[in-house]
C-alpha cells in the first residue's frame, strides 16, 4: 500500500483523530469521579487548614464538620439567601457583575471560639489562585490563611502555599480606624510591626501582588456583611449592658 | 529475539551513550526550556524526570510500531498527537490517583509535549527502529535528560534555597551560622542557564570524544 497517497493520508488523519478522541473521553469519563472526589475533599482540607486544623485529606470528611459550624451564601447586600455555600464556584461568581456575585462564607468553632472564613479566588501569574482567610469574631484580626495556585512557578510564585508565606498573616489586622486595609504582601519585606503586611516571596513578585489584590477585592465585598454583625455585636452589648443595669435597678429597689 | 540480543552490546549502547556521549541536553542541547524552568527545587525535577521516561519510552513504541503506516508528510503532526495523548494521559491519571505529585507539576506536565527531545527522538529513531529499541532509545535519553535535570536542581536548590527535598540541610549544617548566605540568583532562570553551561564544559573538558576539531 502506498502510504503517501492524499487518500491514504487524509484517511490515517481521520482515523487517528476518531480513536485519540474516543480513548481521550473514556479516560476523562471514567477517571473523573476519582478526581472530583480529591477536588472536593482538599476544599474541606484548605478551609480547615485556615483555622489551623491540619490534617491528611483522607481524613477531611469526617473532621470537617466537627468544626464548621455554619455555612452561609450572602448577596452583595451583606443578607443571607439560600444556597449551598460550599457548592458556590467562585470561579462562576467573579465573572458576575458585583452586585450579583453570590459570596460564600463559613463560620468555623475552634477552642470555643468563633471564626469567619472567607473563600478567596484571584490572578497569579500564569493562572488562577485561590485560597481562604479565617478572621477572628472581631472580625479584624486574622486567625489564619491558605493559599494555592493553578501553575505558578515552582521554587517562586508557587510558594505562596508554604507555611512560611501563610503563617505570618495569623494576628494581622483588616482593618484600621474602621477601613479597610486589607493584608499587603510586600515586595522586599514587611517591616517590622506592619499590621498590615507579610513578606513577600522573592521572585516571585506577580503572585505575591495577585495574593495582595485578591485579599482586598474579595474582603471588600464582605463589608456590608461586617458591618451588620458588627452593629449586632454592638447591639448584643448594650442589651447586655442595659441587663446588667435593670438587674442593679432591680436590685437597689428592692 | 531472545533476551540475550535484547541486552547485546549495541542495545546496551543505546542506554549508556545518552547519559554523556550523546546527552540530550549537554550535547544535543534540546529540553532546555524545561531545564531552566523546574530546576529550582529537586522534587519537580524528578517528578518531571519520571513523566518524561513514561511518555518518551511509550511514544517511542507506538511511533516505532505504526512507523510502516504513518504518511511522512503528515508524520510530525502524528507524533505531536501521541506525544499530546499520552501526557494528557499521565496528567488525568496523576489528578484521579496521585493528587498531590499531579500539583506539584501543575503546568510542566502539559509542557512535556513542547519538549523537543521527545519530537527529536521519534523523529531520528522510532521511525526507523523496531519496537524494543526504541524503547530502550526512549528509556536511555530520558535518563540522560533526567540526570541533567537533577543535577541542576539540586546546586539550585542547595545553593538558591539552601534546602534539598525541602529539608533544610545548611541550616542544620550551621553553614549559616559561618556568615554565609542563600545565593538568590541561583533560584532566578538565568542561573540554570549558566549552570547547565558549567556542566557542559566539565563535560567537555573531561570527555575526549566531545572535543571538536579545528
Amino acid at each position: 500500500m502506498d502510504v503517501n497517497k492524499n487518500s491514504y493520508t487524509f484517511s490515517f488523519a481521520a482515523i487517528m483523530v476518531v480513536v485519540v478522541a474516543a480513548l481521550l473521553s473514556i479516560a476523562a469519563i471514567a477517571l473523573k469521579p476519582f478526581q472530583s472526589k480529591n477536588v472536593l475533599l482538599e476544599k474541606k482540607q484548605n478551609i480547615l487548614s485556615s483555622v489551623g486544623i491540619n490534617i491528611d485529606r483522607e481524613d477531611a470528611d469526617v473532621q470537617y464538620p466537627l468544626y464548621v459550624k455554619q455555612e452561609l451564601v450572602l448577596n452583595a447586600n451583606g443578607e443571607i439567601v439560600d444556597g449551598i455555600a460550599f457548592d458556590v464556584d467562585l470561579q462562576k461568581e467573579l465573572k458576575k457583575d458585583k452586585n450579583l456575585q453570590l459570596l460564600p462564607l463559613f463560620i468555623s468553632e475552634v477552642d470555643e471560639k468563633k471564626q469567619y472564613i472567607i473563600p478567596l479566588r484571584g490572578k497569579g501569574l500564569w493562572g488562577p489562585i485561590w485560597g481562604f482567610i479565617a478572621l477572628e469574631d472581631d472580625l479584624n484580626k486574622v486567625f489564619g490563611a491558605v493559599f494555592d495556585h493553578k501553575g505558578e512557578t515552582p521554587g517562586l510564585g508557587a510558594e505562596i502555599n508554604r507555611p512560611f508565606f501563610e503563617d505570618p498573616f495569623a494576628g494581622k489586622t483588616i482593618f484600621e480606624d474602621g477601613e479597610l486595609i486589607s493584608i499587603k504582601v510586600i515586595k522586599g519585606g514587611a517591616p517590622k510591626g506592619d499590621m498590615h503586611g507579610v513578606d513577600g516571596i522573592s521572585g516571585g513578585t506577580i503572585t505575591s501582588d495577585g495574593v495582595s489584590d485578591m485579599l482586598y477585592e474579595r474582603l471588600s465585598m464582605y463589608l456590608p456583611y461586617f458591618s451588620k454583625v458588627k452593629s449586632e455585636m454592638d447591639n448584643d452589648l448594650n442589651i447586655s449592658k442595659t441587663d446588667t443595669l435593670l438587674t442593679l435597678n432591680d436590685i437597689i429597689i428592692k | 529475539m531472545s533476551k540475550n540480543s535484547f541486552l547485546s552490546k549495541k542495545n546496551k549502547m543505546l542506554l549508556s551513550d545518552p547519559l554523556d556521549d550523546n546527552n540530550p541536553i549537554t550535547v544535543q542541547v534540546l529540553g532546555i526550556c524545561s531545564a531552566l524552568a523546574i530546576t529550582v527545587q529537586l522534587k519537580p525535577a524528578v517528578v518531571m524526570a519520571l513523566s518524561v521516561l513514561v511518555v518518551l519510552s511509550v511514544a517511542n513504541v507506538v511511533v516505532s510500531l505504526m512507523r510502516k503506516m504513518i504518511p511522512s508528510r503528515i508524520r510530525i503532526i502524528v507524533f505531536l498527537v501521541v506525544i499530546a495523548t499520552l501526557v494528557i494521559l499521565v496528567d488525568q491519571v496523576l489528578k484521579a490517583f496521585v493528587y498531590d505529585v499531579s500539583k506539584e507539576l501543575s503546568v510542566f506536565v502539559g509542557l512535556i509535549i513542547t519538549n523537543c527531545i521527545i519530537c527529536g527522538r521519534l523523529e531520528a529513531f522510532a521511525m526507523a527502529n523496531p519496537p524494543g529499541k526504541a524503547f530502550l532509545d526512549g528509556l536511555g535519553n530520558s535518563f540522560g535528560y533526567g540526570i541533567i535535570l537533577i543535577i541542576v536542581a539540586f546546586f539550585r536548590e542547595l545553593l538558591g534555597a539552601g534546602t534539598l527535598f525541602g529539608y533544610p540541610v545548611l541550616e542544620k549544617l550551621g553553614v549559616y551560622d559561618l556568615g554565609y548566605e542563600n545565593n538568590g540568583m541561583m533560584i532566578l532562570p538565568p542561573m540554570a542557564l549558566v549552570t547547565v553551561g558549567v556542566l557542559i564544559w566539565w563535560q567537555r573538558a573531561r570527555n575526549e570524544k566531545l572535543i571538536e576539531n579545528e
